[in-house]
């Protein structure tokens, strides 16, 4: 069975390949070992949920990924390209124009609406989508011209995914993206990660500490204390729908 | 970009408070910059205007002002013998000899005493000065102790209305006239026979003499030719050059007064944008962090606050203006130190002092913004995110 997937995985495109990734973070005298030599790859289309406790390195391998923080040692490519060792500029345009992010708390911008703040992204990005496409993606035609204080958590957050796949990216990031919603809008919400995995075929990493949200998932990765310590490939996915918490 | 822009904009309109109250700061201080250069203008307009360019003043070499200048009589014949002197309609040299004296004179309002400029008029007088008319009474009789008093005379000052008696030099003297010289300054001074005041003031020499170029093009030579000549010791200027130099020494304190009293404020009004553009960066530390993570890289950020800055600036230029520019409908009068006598004028706004004052509001919000916005497009990305 391992064999077979693993044969799979090799005749998928390679997104991203860590290798004996570190992180250390200093603080004055005290080192903090977020990341402790972990080994993956990412494939094209897939969607990973890393799953672990709070201070088990999801964040900051999640960061390292996204080109929003550089690793201690050890190596991170993407599409072959060296993300460890790019520049300031480099790693700006690899955000502008290869990744997603969906952050737990939304981070859309107050004084912005729903489809400027699509629009923000779509302004410097190449080949965008029309913003009001991204936002009928997520099923917000309705709620163009609202500012974020004028929408609910769940909607706030399908902005925030519209924001994310606007650019057409190959990889879409998302750090909790349920943690801060209850699980009837938590599951609308994945249900829109979802959809896009499977209409647009961007690969998408999902972080959280919400085990339950692993059964919709091709390959859950675990992480403990800097390490992946186990990986688990689903054989059957389960509908965002199914999944309860 | 556009977007940035509404970004900028829309944050300013969100913090009102915080945006009214340091944009009212900058407001007074362009306020103060606008409305003395504005008065300085004014100065400097209402003596310009007050001169022609076709019209040549000749006082004594290295006098100042036609107050401190005598003209013999000799020496005021030759002046009016020379071939480039206009002929009027009616055969006369349009040429006039006066005199100018200061008097002192009680203000209505504050009961103060100030200098006001009394001239001695003869034959052309009028007629080298169209833009003076007479807007009651009538015109002083030669020869007689008669008088017409200028519009801002009349309306500042005790005793010079229609029909009153003025007593000086020594003699009464009966305001038979009123002009109007419109925004000049003689619309300042009182007017009357110049032998008259000669007698009166015992004064043996005119101050200056006033003529008009029969052709304008002959200025140059008619220059050279009277400061050349050793009989006269005279200086010719033109008209309108003699009251723009009348008017540089005051424009020029009234400019200094401005500037200092511009810097002392605007620090304050620097550290008011600066304080309030830290708050705003300290505010939306998170926002900073997710628009570096969308791929906005770190100069975007620096030019976002620096343009919400410069917002800042900007509005409380245009309101600073915006209060200076009803300045326009007030009439000062104050001394004029290189003639030490009274002089109305109103403040001046012109297009010049307009792109300045918005320019001055522009640096304040550069400056202002520049460090905050600095300190924005420095931060690291993944310590902003976790400020929300």
């Amino acid at each position: 069975m391992i064999d077979k997937e693993e044969e799979t995985h090799n005749t998928r495109d390679v997104v991203f390949q860590v290798r004996d990734l570190t992180k250390i973070y200093k603080m004055g005298e005290v080192e903090v070992h977020a990341l402790r030599g972990a080994d993956l790859e990412l494939y094209s289309g897939e969607i990973v949920v890393f799953l672990g406790p709070s201070g088990s390195g999801k964040s900051t391998l999640l960061n390292i990924l996204g080109g929003l923080d550089t690793a201690t040692s050890g190596s991170v490519s993407y599409r072959g390209k060296d993300l460890t060792n790019a520049s300031e500029q480099e790693l700006t345009e690899y955000r502008r124009y290869h990744v997603g992010f969906v952050f737990q708390f939304y981070n859309l911008i107050p004084s912005l609406t729903a489809r400027e703040n699509v629009e923000v992204v779509t302004e410097i990005a190449e080949n965008p989508m029309v913003p009001e496409d991204a936002l009928a993606i997520v099923g917000l035609t309705e709620r163009l011209d609202h500012f974020p204080a004028q929408l609910s958590g769940g909607e706030q957050q399908r902005v925030a995914i519209a924001r994310a796949i606007s650019k057409n990216p190959e990889v879409l990031l998302c750090d909790e993206p349920t943690g801060a919603l209850d699980s009837k809008t938590g599951i609308v919400v994945l249900e829109a990660l979802e959809r896009i995995n499977r209409e647009l075929g961007t690969a998408t990493a999902i972080i959280t500490h919400n085990a339950d949200i692993a059964g919709m998932a091709d390959r859950v990765i675990y992480l403990s204390n800097g390490i992946i310590s186990e990986v688990k490939t689903n054989t059957v996915k389960k509908a965002p729908g199914e999944l309860k918490w | 970009m556009d977007l940035m822009f509404f970004y900028s904009l829309r944050n300013l309109l969100t913090r009102r408070l915080t945006t009214g109250l340091t944009a009212a700061g900058m407001a007074l201080v362009v306020f103060v910059f606008a409305s003395i250069v504005m008065l300085a203008e004014g100065l400097k307009k209402t003596l310009v205007d007050t001169g022609s360019y076709d019209n040549v003043v000749v006082i004594r070499r290295s006098a100042v002002s036609e107050v401190q200048s005598g003209i013999e009589r000799l020496k005021a014949s030759i002046i009016e013998t020379q071939p480039e002197v206009a002929i009027g309609e009616d055969g006369r040299r349009l040429l006039a000899k006066e005199l100018v004296v200061l008097i002192t004179l009680e203000k209505k309002k504050s009961n103060s005493p100030a200098n006001v400029i009394i001239r001695g008029i003869s034959g052309s007088s009028l007629e080298l000065r169209p833009q003076v008319k007479l807007s009651a009474g009538r015109l002083p009789r030669p020869g007689s102790s008669e008088i017409i008093a200028g519009r801002s005379i009349v309306k500042g000052f005790k005793n010079v209305g229609l029909g009153e008696n003025l007593y000086f030099a020594m003699r009464p003297w009966t305001v038979v006239g009123i002009f109007d010289a419109g925004n000049t300054g003689y619309s300042s001074e009182i007017w009357g026979d110049v032998d008259q005041f000669m007698q009166a003031f015992r004064r043996p020499v005119y101050s200056s003499i006033l003529f008009k170029l029969r052709k304008s093009s002959e200025f140059e030579s008619l220059k050279k030719k009277i400061e050349s000549d050793p009989r006269l010791t005279l200086e010719a200027k033109r008209e309108a050059d003699y009251y723009r130099e009348q008017s540089e020494m005051m424009a020029k304190f009234l400019r200094i007064l401005g500037q200092s009293l511009t810097i002392v404020f605007s620090i304050g009004a620097i550290v008011g944008a600066m304080i309030t553009m830290y708050s705003a960066v300290a505010n939306r530390t998170g926002e900073i962090g997710t628009l570096r993570a969308l791929g906005f890289n770190r100069s975007s950020i620096l030019v976002a606050f620096l343009m919400e800055s410069l917002l800042l600036g900007l509005i409380g230029g245009f309101s600073g203006l915006f209060f200076a520019s009803f300045l326009q409908f007030i009439t000062v009068s104050t001394t004029n130190f290189q003639t030490f006598s009274e002089l109305a004028f109103s403040f001046k706004i012109t297009f010049e002092i307009i792109y300045k004052s918005l320019l001055f509001s522009l640096v304040m919000g550069f400056i202002g913004g520049i460090l905050p916005a600095f300190r924005a497009s420095r931060m690291n990305i993944v310590e902003a995110l976790r400020e929300q």
